[in-house]
């Protein structure tokens, strides 16, 4: 690997764990090597310094890990790492973009087998107060089925449905009626 | 928590959230009637059949302070509003009445001034402080024979509201037949109080139950859950409210009995899945609900107690929004089992289901009381809903409002002449109530969202 790779390498595993969330505490990094020496001096570049490879040897996950593990449940889930799977109108169907969403929430659930996770399913105003209320628990339990197909255990799931009580969005455009049709991950014990 | 510990505390927050819970809640003035061979008669209107014309002048204090001078005003005010409500009698109109001497008494009552008006009926009272509050005495008077022909009286508090809504009642009763709804209630949810839910990351406002007299007057809050408490329903005898509550996390069937201060539980456990909706037999005995403790949206009915879960539907869609039939012998409800959400009637047993409606999408049936044979519900109309009225006799469907904001979530009146419903015309959700033709609509709350109205029986 050169130096221009492991400088990005770098600043990958920075801005990875930067992604992670704002309120993710400051954790001691390696420095990224001195950049190239300048151009202006073409005639006897300095050697660089021996261990160029040694950035690659700092595997990526234990600063997520430390990030996620260190995080309470507020601040866990104010920037939940289990993103919400979004519903068309009048339907329960996950779809595949809801459906790929699922595979990498349920990729982090085995990473942090201690996670309990109460799915909610919410509407939006299109619907009536009432059947909403079951429509918001078709959504919840169809992903949380999706899930379990996914080898997540049932009993670390739990679901509820808020019906058009909570919605994500207070407007009443087709804008906010697409972000308040959602199943919402919240991280209730790790 | 024991349910001792529990419902002390619903106790004491009760008292602290009601400032009149020290009273006893209700206070109807016991009704003596004049004399006890007292013969009702009816004031009628002229030969062409027209309503009868009333007066209901102000009151007449018979008490020189500012106070007694107030409840009379105030019980001349209402009873007119109350009157008017039903709309069985025509009106003289109140600004006329400044140009008539006021009575001083029952013995100096200008009948002929009321005569030159039109008037048939008269009503004339007096209010007199007394230790133990107020004296009230009422007479209907036929103008034309200068009779009282309903006379009664009153010692109470100083509720005036409360005389007037009485009075009322008892004119549309003795005069006309008819059950009034002037001491009927109203209950929704509400999240005026701004207060958030606990526990979240997002901006959750909780939602709280209400009550209301019929006319909007007397608001108060009844639940303390400090969570989402939504879709209250009165029990038949209007001492206790059902309603779903979030407060154990899931959704759950409370019932909380408002005038006592105490809490019980329909639905408990970690089995029993969520429940909503619950809807009281019509003799206070059982309540039916959705659940979803089998796996899926479903009509169920269980004891007031929580005991005794019968299952009454069986199919993959969703079942939801139950409502008695008078008589409690029928169920109607709202099922998707034919793609969407339309209202069906089955019996209580689960049996003999019927397809009612073929709409885009309809909810919230509410069974009208008898001698109607009515479901009211919820129609989709594009971007919103209207409230209809399925007549189950002649299958002819009537609609109330026409597309101004979204309406939903109707609630027959106990005489099943009145609508109480959820509207978006003035902007946040508001409590409403139209006649069942469709007239008199009449804005309950301002506060907050106000929603999933229901009215006392």
């Amino acid at each position: 690997m050169t130096v221009r790779q492991a400088v990005i390498v770098c600043a990958v595993v920075c801005a990875g764990a930067a992604a992670c969330g704002k309120k993710t505490p400051p954790v001691a990094r390696p420095m990224p090597p001195p950049p190239p020496a300048s151009s202006s001096n073409p005639a006897r570049p300095p050697a660089p310094p021996e261990p160029v490879n040694e950035p690659t040897i700092v595997p990526p996950e234990p600063v997520r890990d430390d990030a996620i593990s260190s995080a309470s449940l507020d601040d866990l889930n104010k920037n939940s790492p289990l993103k919400p799977v979004f519903f068309e109108l009048d339907s329960s169907d996950l779809g595949a973009a809801g459906q790929k969403v699922l595979d990498e929430n349920a990729g982090l659930l085995k990473r942090y087998p201690t996670w309990i996770v109460t799915i909610e399913g919410h509407c939006d105003d299109r619907g009536t107060a009432e059947y909403n209320l079951a429509l918001g628990e078709r959504r919840a339990i169809a992903a949380r089925a999706y899930l379990v197909s996914l080898g997540i255990p049932a009993d670390r799931l739990r679901t509820v449905s808020y019906g058009k009580e909570f919605p994500f969005d207070p407007g009443h455009d087709e804008a906010a009626y697409s972000k308040n049709r959602r199943a919402h991950f919240v991280i209730t014990a790790k | 928590m024991t349910r001792e510990l529990l419902t002390g505390t619903l106790a004491l927050a009760l008292l602290a959230a009601w400032p009149h819970a020290q009273q006893p809640p209700q206070q109807p003035p016991p009704a003596v009637p004049q004399q006890p061979s007292e013969i009702v008669t009816t004031i009628s209107g002229d030969s062409s059949g027209a309503p009868p014309r009333l007066a209901v002048p102000d009151f007449i204090p018979l008490s020189a302070d500012a106070e007694t001078a107030a409840v009379a005003k105030t019980i001349g005010e209402v009873l007119w509003d109350d009157l008017n409500y039903e709309r069985e009698f025509a009106f003289i109109p109140r600004d006329v009445y400044a140009t008539i001497p006021k009575a001083t008494s029952f013995n100096d009552v200008p009948f002929d001034r009321w005569r030159e008006l039109n008037a048939d009926g008269l009503v004339v009272g007096t209010v007199q402080k007394i230790a133990t509050g107020f004296h009230v005495e009422m007479r209907l008077y036929n103008v034309r024979t200068k009779q009282p022909v309903y006379p009664r009286q009153y010692d109470g508090g100083a509720n005036a509201r409360l005389y007037a809504h009485t009075m009322s009642d008892e004119i549309h009763k003795s005069q006309r037949g008819l059950n009034g709804v002037a001491r009927s209630k109203l209950t929704f949810d509400s999240d005026r109080d701004g207060e958030r839910m606990s526990n979240t990351v997002q901006t959750r406002n909780i939602k709280e139950i209400y009550i209301a007299d019929y006319d909007g007057e007397n608001q108060k809050r009844v639940t303390v859950g400090r969570t989402l408490n939504i879709t209250p329903r009165w029990s038949p005898d209007a001492r206790s409210i059902a309603y779903t509550s979030y407060r154990r996390g899931g959704a759950n069937i409370f019932i909380s009995n408002i005038f006592v201060g105490t809490l019980e539980e329909v639905t408990k456990g970690d089995k029993v899945g969520e429940n909503w909706l619950p809807a009281w037999s019509p003799d206070g005995s059982k309540v039916a609900f959705t659940s979803t403790r089998d796996g899926n949206p479903e009509i169920y009915v269980a004891n007031r107690d929580g005991s005794g879960v019968r299952r009454l539907t069986n199919h993959p869609g969703i079942d939801i929004s139950p409502t008695w039939s008078p008589s409690g012998t029928q169920i109607a409800f709202t099922s998707d089992r034919s793609g969407s959400p339309q209202i069906y009637v089955m019996d209580a047993a689960g049996l003999g289901l019927s397809k009612k409606t073929s709409e885009s999408y309809c909810d919230k049936p509410t069974w009208s009381p008898a001698p109607f044979n009515e479901i009211a519900y919820a129609s989709r109309n594009g971007p919103g809903y209207d409230i209809k009225v399925l007549d189950l006799a002649t299958g002819h469907v009537r609609q109330l409002t026409f597309g101004e904001g979204t309406n939903e979530s109707p609630a027959f009146a106990p005489n099943g002449r009145h609508i109480a419903f959820m509207s978006t015309r003035s902007g946040k959700s508001q409590v409403f109530t139209i006649a069942s033709d469709g007239k008199n609509l009449k804005q309950i709350t301002r506060s907050g969202n106000n929603e999933k109205p229901d009215w006392s029986k």
